[in-house]
């Protein structure tokens, strides 16, 4: 059974057409590409599928259950984690502690324990920062625990943010362009860390990104939008040759040299620090 | 059935007022995303020009001879009232809430706290506490319509708030100034990229609801006959209260606010009790929130994630 | 295997070792002041940790959740009236018990402490579930109002005495319940809470919360419940002191608890630091001492506070401590830094 089903998704905002019914499912322990040109409608998606916007049609399945219009608290504790296009950690606390802040789900002791500092309060501590650490050690983090979390380079805060999304043991993991900002090294140690979520922790994973050489490197199937619209989807051998994707990203150039330009462009493209609004 | 006409003509007087004053709020809000709880000294120190520029006037040699404020004077009074408010709404804008715009969320709220209660007591110091007594601008004329009273300071307080909103409403959909107020209200940043001096747009936002709190000042001391520089505190309240109620950051929404709060407060002291006149404010706060919190014309805006 | 942080019986009785400690020193510190200052200086004192309480259980909601209120003085009159109401009607029945003694009063002064906490609790459920559902200064506007109605209320109510006040069923009035001792044996217990509940799970969650809402939101985050579970303890800590101020003096007023009194709270926890207890502490304190030095300037008190406030959002948004906690490791630090 598919763990993400969407159908016929639409989402109006003010009279315009931001996801105009986008329908695709997405397979247990599959890498799944979420692409297309900026203001396609991605993280509009992202943010129907975790219930920060309600949809206007269609539905949202997860795990055969239809989640759609839930509030976004209902939805993490479902088993849907993400990470923030924008970047949205906790900024004055530590790098440990916004790991920490995902845990709430699943913590046992309840204000009283809080206060009487009792036995299953400490068991609590104690397990979240076991995980935490195991968490921080993947990414890479361990030795910045103790730093607040907006001292950390851009990179690292990506990172983090994967983190923390991973402290809510999410059967499926959104990331928002979680490549945007990091250098090539960086982005290949990031498509490691993706497929170790999905080969060591059987998680499913929606990418949307930019960076074409990680979409291609770490995705087995691709959805692309245009303008809140499917334009294709399959494997990324058969997207990237897609006449109406390359018209799409790179306008009316010939194909030939569209697909050269499409891995050539993208990079440098999408180094810069944080990438434009996208509706 | 004259007793219920006649409180419904009291609430929309009352209510055209709070309205005037919902009006700033509300553009404010619109634009900056702040309660400005300062509004409400803005307006008491409108009220108190008032007092001040008709005293200087003469009003009350006048008043002794028997002889009626003339109408043009009332004007000049009006005049100088908003444009003191106008000034006041801007410097406070530039000197206190500029400076801390882009700190997080919470820093200019408590400016904004701090500012209301900086003008309120240096009001208790200037003006003292005592309550004065408003001079009559307008010499009140009463007339009978088929058992309910009007008075001629009524008719003034409805036709000064309506002559008001239509220039209101002119400046904002007909000038450049108004484009420029509703596109920063819509997304500030990007009305920034698209040349326009936001600096200035929020001024003059601040200058505009400043000078209509300063004429439903004028208009609240004709009306209630007294004035004191804790006047806004309450009034001030209800106005913002309108401004929810209407639907935050909408001007139209402002007026229908305002004249409902108007009503709800005259019917409720004319047929419950004068006592809880106040309280229904809050009550209708507190259904609004949890009935419809976008307010009756506001649409639910979506944040940006 | 027992895990190395396993709570022991051992570690509950040096846990309540400390607490006998404690409370024995408060007594004796007590029993020092009242030989050792004058009544001008005890009150002071008195006054510093009724601040002290007001400071903490406030930084709870304003700083530590990031969502303001500007009306807890309205909670403070609810605890006081309550407290005082029912230690009135509750004293009868205790003393024909118990007797009379320190002991009896004891007992109906932290009754009536309680059900005082328990009403303005109650109050902050009422006034924080229709504003927290709701992102944005919504808290402001109602704590606003709320502090307003309640004094109406209270003026309007003439078992408690109207607008004249409350002074109980006897002609000497409330009777003085408030000592050293129980003044800051509460305060221990306040500031213990608030801390405990600030360093564990859902504090971190309120940190969260006042930090990025959306993004608690996504880490699966009640963050309704919590941010009306912070508002109500924190509305009834404010009650608890309400109670401690009603019987420190003969009866209580409506006009003891105006808007005022929600600013002077406001100017304690922005002067130590929004979000932090020792700043809270801190800013109680000073507020109580400043507030008697300023007494002859009455008139300018107010409006040197709001020139502070804006003073400070202007200069220094974080207040003297910021978030953080004052702790000797805080000193080192600073230390090491030279």
């Amino acid at each position: 059974m598919s763990v993400l089903v969407l159908e016929k998704i639409e989402k109006i905002f003010g009279g315009l057409r931001a996801i105009g019914g986008v329908s695709f499912a997405v397979e247990p322990a599959q890498i799944f590409g979420l692409i297309g040109p900026n203001g396609a409608g991605k993280t509009t998606i992202f943010n129907v599928v975790t219930g920060v916007y309600r949809p206007d049609g269609g539905r949202v399945r997860f795990d055969g259950e239809d989640i759609s219009g839930w509030p976004p608290a209902k939805v993490a504790a479902r088993g849907i984690a993400r990470t923030f296009q924008n970047i949205r950690l906790f900024r004055s606390m530590t790098v440990e502690q916004n790991v920490m802040v995902a845990g709430f789900r699943i913590h046992q002791a309840g204000l009283l324990s809080a206060v009487l500092r009792n036995q299953r309060y400490r068991d609590d501590e104690r397990e979240f920062r076991r995980r935490a650490a195991e968490l921080l050690d993947i990414f890479k983090l361990k030795e910045l625990a103790g730093e607040p979390a907006d001292s950390l380079p851009y990179g690292s805060q990506r990172r983090l943010e994967i983190a923390r999304a991973l402290m809510l043991s999410p059967k499926l993991l959104l990331l928002d362009e979680p490549a945007a900002g990091m250098n090539s090294q960086e982005a290949m140690e990031l498509e490691k860390q993706i497929r170790f979520l999905r080969d060591e922790l059987r998680l499913t994973v929606v990418l949307v990104e930019h960076n074409m050489s990680v979409v291609m490197a770490v995705c087995e199937n691709i959805h692309v939008l245009d303008h809140g619209e499917t334009i294709a989807e399959g494997p990324p051998a058969q997207v990237k040759e897609h006449p109406k994707v390359l018209a799409a990203y790179l306008g009316e150039e010939s194909e030939e040299q569209a697909v050269a330009d499409l891995e050539a462009v993208s990079r440098p493209l999408h180094e810069r620090p944080e990438g434009p609004a996208d509706g | 059935m004259s007793q219920f006409l006649q409180q419904v003509i009291n609430g929309l007087s009352l209510g055209s007022i709070y309205a005037l004053i919902a009006l700033g709020y509300t553009m404010v809000y619109g634009i900056l995303k702040l309660i400005n709880f300062a509004h409400s000294e803005v307006f008491m120190v409108g009220a108190y020009t008032g007092f001040y520029t008709a005293g200087a006037l003469g009003i009350e040699g006048m008043e002794q001879r028997g002889a009626a404020f003339p109408l043009y004077l009332a004007l000049v009074v009006l005049m100088v009232a908003m444009g003191a408010s106008a000034l006041l709404g801007v410097l406070i804008e530039r000197l206190a809430y500029r400076p801390v715009r882009s700190a997080p969320r919470l820093t200019p709220l408590i400016t904004a706290i701090g500012v209301s209660l900086l003008l309120q007591n240096l009001g208790m110091l200037v003006f003292t506490p005592n309550p004065r007594r408003y001079p009559p601008i307008i010499k009140e004329v009463r007339f009978e319509l088929g058992g309910v009273i009007v008075t001629n300071v009524k008719l003034t307080i409805f036709v000064v708030t309506l002559a008001l909103m239509l220039g209101l409403w002119y400046l904002v959909q007909r000038t450049w100034t108004g484009r420029a107020m509703r596109a920063v209200s819509v997304n500030l940043d990007a009305a920034k990229l698209m040349g326009i001096d936001t600096g200035r747009t929020i001024s003059a936002t601040f200058a505009i609801g400043s000078a209509l709190a300063a004429a439903g000042g004028i208009l609240f001391g004709l009306d209630q006959i007294t004035i004191n520089p804790l006047m806004g505190t309450l009034t001030g309240l209800k106005a913002f209260v309108a401004a929810v109620l209407g639907g935050i950051g909408n001007i139209p929404g402002a007026v229908v606010g305002g004249l409902l709060i108007g009503l709800a407060e005259q019917l409720v002291a004319g047929y419950v009790s004068p006592d809880y006149r106040d309280a229904i404010t809050f009550v209708i706060l507190i259904v609004i929130l949890i009935l419809r919190p976008e307010g009756i014309l506001g649409v639910v805006r979506q944040e940006k994630v | 295997m027992a895990a190395p942080d396993r709570l022991t019986t051992k570690d509950w009785l040096i846990r309540v070792a400390i607490s006998t400690a404690v409370v024995a020193g408060i007594w004796g510190i007590g029993q020092g002041v009242q030989v050792g200052l004058i009544e001008y200086v005890q009150r002071i004192v008195l006054l510093c940790g009724i601040n002290i309480i007001l400071a903490v259980g406030l930084n709870l909601i304003n700083g530590t959740t990031g969502q303001f209120s500007i009306g807890h003085a309205g909670f403070m009159a609810v605890g006081a009236y309550a407290t005082a109401f029912c230690g009135v009607k509750l004293a009868p029945a205790v003393t024909a018990a118990l007797g009379t003694g320190a002991i009896a009063d004891g007992v109906v002064f932290n009754a009536a402490l309680l059900v005082g906490a328990l009403l303005a609790g109650v109050a902050g459920l009422a006034v924080g579930v229709p504003s927290l559902r709701l992102k944005g200064d919504y808290l402001a506007i109602v704590t606003l109002g709320f502090g307003e109605i309640i004094r109406l209320l209270f003026n309007n109510t003439k078992a408690l005495g109207s607008a004249t006040g409350y002074f109980g069923d006897n002609p000497a009035g409330l009777p003085p319940y408030t000592s050293f001792f129980w003044v800051y044996v509460w305060v221990v217990v306040v500031v213990l809470i608030v801390r405990n509940i600030t360093f564990s799970q859902s504090g971190r969650s309120l940190i969260a919360i006042r930090e990025d809402e959306i993004a608690a939101e996504a880490m699966a985050t009640p963050t309704t419940r919590l941010k009306v579970t912070a508002f109500t303890v924190s509305a009834a800590t404010a009650g608890i002191a309400g109670g401690l101020f009603a019987h420190m003096q003969s009866g209580i007023r409506p006009e003891d608890f105006k808007f005022e009194k929600s600013i002077d709270m406001i100017v304690m926890i922005i002067i130590g630091g929004l979000g932090s207890i020792s700043g809270a502490v801190i800013g109680g304190i000073f507020l109580a001492v400043t507030l008697e030095l300023m007494r002859d300037l009455q008139e300018y008190r107010l409006v040197l506070y709001a020139l502070l406030l804006v003073v400070i959002m202007i200069v220094r948004p974080e207040g003297l401590l910021g978030t953080r906690e004052l702790s000797p490791s805080m000193f080192k630090k600073k230390a090491g830094a030279k």
